[in-house]
């Protein structure tokens, strides 16, 4: 509960304003709390009066905090291959581990690892934790999250990230459940609060129109997946030396209720949005199937993937992987260039936290050009077509 | 078969913005929603039921204010609806909030089949369809887009992945998240809006669910949030002028580094 000490409060106001959720007003000279109130606490900071607090119970802290030391990510190993976000999360790793002046370890699961450890070490990894096991060909929650639980157990790493992809997103939770510790969706960005060893995660909430700074001060480990393509790689150093220890869970670690009886790639899918450096996007602008192929044709010559409005996947110009938005996918390209698309919040939510966004739409009031960094009005099947001309010429 | 979907009430995205020069949230009348994807889930809940019998309960944590979801879920097809709400589970992490509704899921048992959206549109989190499944001790497979048979007790259905989709199984009790692919979801019929009206909601205090006061709430969160603000974006804002060719020519000229 938000507590407001009543003989203390002066009615300045200054909390009603810091609240981001509407949920202070001052009333009769008083502040009053609302059920909007999200106990964020911002407001505690703010008053002068020392009039607020949050109550909570003294929590009961896990044993010795302390006893918790490095930094492990988990490696996503897909299709006989690292997926990126692995090297990004080794990069945050690195420089979280090296301020905390501890080590980095890898946990990398699945069948036929060939050489991946290794490039992992290169990666900036000190040690590595790998299960080789024909139980681990395909991706299974109970499997995986049984052996990072365990991993997580036995070593104590303060932090364990992993990548905010479907993988990350579907099993990470279980652990996080398992071991009865806080975890932090889709952080775009981590930090470690050099007095306590705190890691603050920060990560975009409604969509991206807020950020929110998230703690998690009483358990350990310290737990979040991380959003593709934020964090930066550490550079690649195949002279770098590190451990490979073959972990060996015991069997029954290795047993899922759930059975993965194949994995189809959907060829249209083999470029997944979420991973490209330049996404060009369609919308209902581009008024039929024909149409759409326009941007198909622009993003091959610009080396993109092709992203969509909702509108666009329900008139089945395309399938559903390819929609960014709320109920899409959330992307985070170099570039994206976004033709016959109004802009409603449900697509831009998805598209935002682009670097650079090129809008075209006939409609000069159309809301996408309140969020692109270039904008032109005009006709997309005249703009469009002209674009791939140009750059063709352009390259010769 | 006996079917739970969990539904939160969400702010209707439209309305959300913060203000980054006073860093509040818009303050006039924010319309809240059922999230998009519980829709979805309970329109599975409700064809799997029109398929094999059974019955459909809609479960949802939240103020008072949330009952309005559960009437629009029981308009929509389901049968039984519970509101678990307590001022004392304000402020709960996904860890307070498994715990809660898992708890509450306990009382409504048995069931065959949980069903959760993929994400709620407000946190984004997709942390809350797992997390249960853990503290239910059941298996669960996300991302659910297509459900194929119902054999022996056995669900076999797709997971949509990054680079395609899983062929799984999953032996029941278990719990899916879905994504928006999976269906259509209807309009209230008007004898479902009938119902919808008349159903008396079962209410659900921490008390009822036998909640213990240290799980639940901020109390029993695991995470805090310390600090909210609005984001910031990056570069310039500028339309492109002249005729076609001249704006296609600048435009080129900007994009050099991508190209
Ligand atoms: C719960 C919910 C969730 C949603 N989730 C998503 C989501 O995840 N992703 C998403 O994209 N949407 C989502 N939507 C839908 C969203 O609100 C919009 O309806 C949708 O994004 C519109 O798509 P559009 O911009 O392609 O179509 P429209 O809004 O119809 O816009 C078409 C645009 O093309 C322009 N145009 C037409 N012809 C031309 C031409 N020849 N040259 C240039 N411009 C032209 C028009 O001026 C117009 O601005 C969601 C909606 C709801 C209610
Ligand atoms: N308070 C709640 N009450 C009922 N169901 C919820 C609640 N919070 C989350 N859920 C369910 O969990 C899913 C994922 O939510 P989240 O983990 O918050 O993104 C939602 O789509 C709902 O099905």
């Amino acid at each position: 509960m938000l507590r407001v000490d009543i003989e203390a409060c002066i009615g300045c106001g200054v909390c009603e304003e810091e609240c981001t959720f509407a949920a202070i007003e001052v009333i009769d000279g008083v502040a009053v709390v609302n059920e909007k109130c999200t106990l964020c606490g911002s407001c505690v900071d703010s008053c002068e009066a020392e009039a607020l607090s949050i109550e909570t119970k003294e929590k009961v802290v896990q044993a010795d905090l302390s006893a918790w030391s490095g930094i492990m990510i988990f490696a996503e190993y897909r299709q006989g291959k690292v997926v990126p976000v692995s090297y990004e999360l080794l990069g945050i790793g690195r420089q979280l581990a090296d301020q905390q002046k501890v080590r980095l370890s890898a946990v990398l699961l699945g069948a036929d690892l060939g050489e991946a450890a290794k490039d992992l070490i290169a990666y900036g990894a000190d040690t590595v934790y790998q299960v080789d096991d024909p139980a681990l060909e395909y991706f299974t929650d109970e499997i995986y999250g049984n052996i990072l639980e365990d991993l997580a157990l036995e070593k104590k790493p303060e932090v364990v990230l992993a990548g905010a992809t479907a993988i990350g997103r579907s099993f990470i939770p279980l652990v996080a459940t398992a071991l009865a510790t806080g975890l932090t969706a889709d952080c775009t960005q981590l930090a470690i609060r050099p007095e306590d060893g705190v890691l603050l995660q920060t990560r975009p909430a409604f969509g991206g129109n807020i950020m929110a700074t998230i703690e998690c001060p009483h358990t350990r480990p310290q737990m979040a997946t991380v959003r593709p393509r934020v964090m930066k790689a550490a550079p690649h150093d195949p002279q770098r030396k590190g451990e490979i220890i073959n972990y060996k869970p015991q069997a029954e670690r290795l047993q899922s209720k759930v059975k993965v009886l194949r994995n189809v790639l959907e060829e249209q899918d083999q470029v997944n949005i979420t991973e490209g450096d330049i996404i060009v996007a369609g919308g209902r602008g581009l008024d039929n199937e024909k149409g759409f192929a326009l941007i198909k044709q622009l993003a091959d010559v610009v080396g993109g993937a092709v992203g969509a409005s909702r509108a666009a996947v329900d008139s089945q110009w395309i399938a559903y992987p390819h929609q960014v938005g709320q109920t899409g996918k959330t992307v985070n390209p170099k570039l994206y260039i976004a033709c016959g698309i109004s802009g409603a919040i449900q697509h831009v939510v998805g598209m935002q936290s682009a670097d650079t966004i090129v809008a075209i739409n006939k409609d000069p009031h159309a809301p996408i050009f309140d969020v692109a960094t270039y904008g032109i009005v005009g006709d997309l099947f005249e703009v469009v077509p002209k674009l791939i001309e140009k750059i063709k010429e352009k390259r010769g | 078969m006996n079917i739970i979907v969990c539904i939160k009430q969400v702010p209707d995205a439209k309305d959300v913005r913060l203000d980054p020069k006073t860093n509040t949230m818009a303050r006039e009348g924010v319309e809240s929603i059922m999230n998009p994807f519980d829709r979805h889930a309970l329109e599975e809940a409700v064809r799997l039921k029109e398929q094999h019998g059974g019955t459909v309960t809609v479960v949802s944590m939240g103020p008072p204010q949330a009952e309005a979801v559960l009437r629009d879920a029981v308009a929509c097809g389901a049968d039984e609806a519970v509101l678990v709400s307590d001022r004392a589970f304000a402020g709960a992490d996904t860890w307070a909030t498994t715990y809660t509704l898992g708890k509450a899921i306990e009382k409504v048992a048995p069931f065959d089949l949980i069903l959760c959206g993929k994400q709620a549109i407000d946190g984004d989190t997709a942390q809350v369809g797992p997390g249960l499944a853990k503290r239910l001790n059941i298996p669960y497979v996300s991302y659910a887009r297509k459900i194929t048979g119902l054999v022996n007790g056995v669900l076999s259905l797709q997971r949509l992945m990054d680079d395609g989709y899983d062929e799984v199984e999953i032996p029941l009790p278990g719990l899916l998240t879905v994504v928006k692919e999976i269906n259509e979801p209807r309009v209230p019929s008007l004898k479902g809006k009938m119902k919808a009206k008349k159903l008396s909601i079962k209410k659900f205090t921490a008390t009822d669910i036998g909640a213990d006061a240290d799980s639940i709430g901020l109390p029993g969160s695991t995470t805090q949030v310390v600090k909210v603000f609005a984001p910031v974006f990056k570069g310039e804002r500028a339309m492109l002028e002249g005729t076609v060719d001249e704006q296609v020519e600048q435009l080129l000229n900007k994009l050099e580094p991508y190209l």
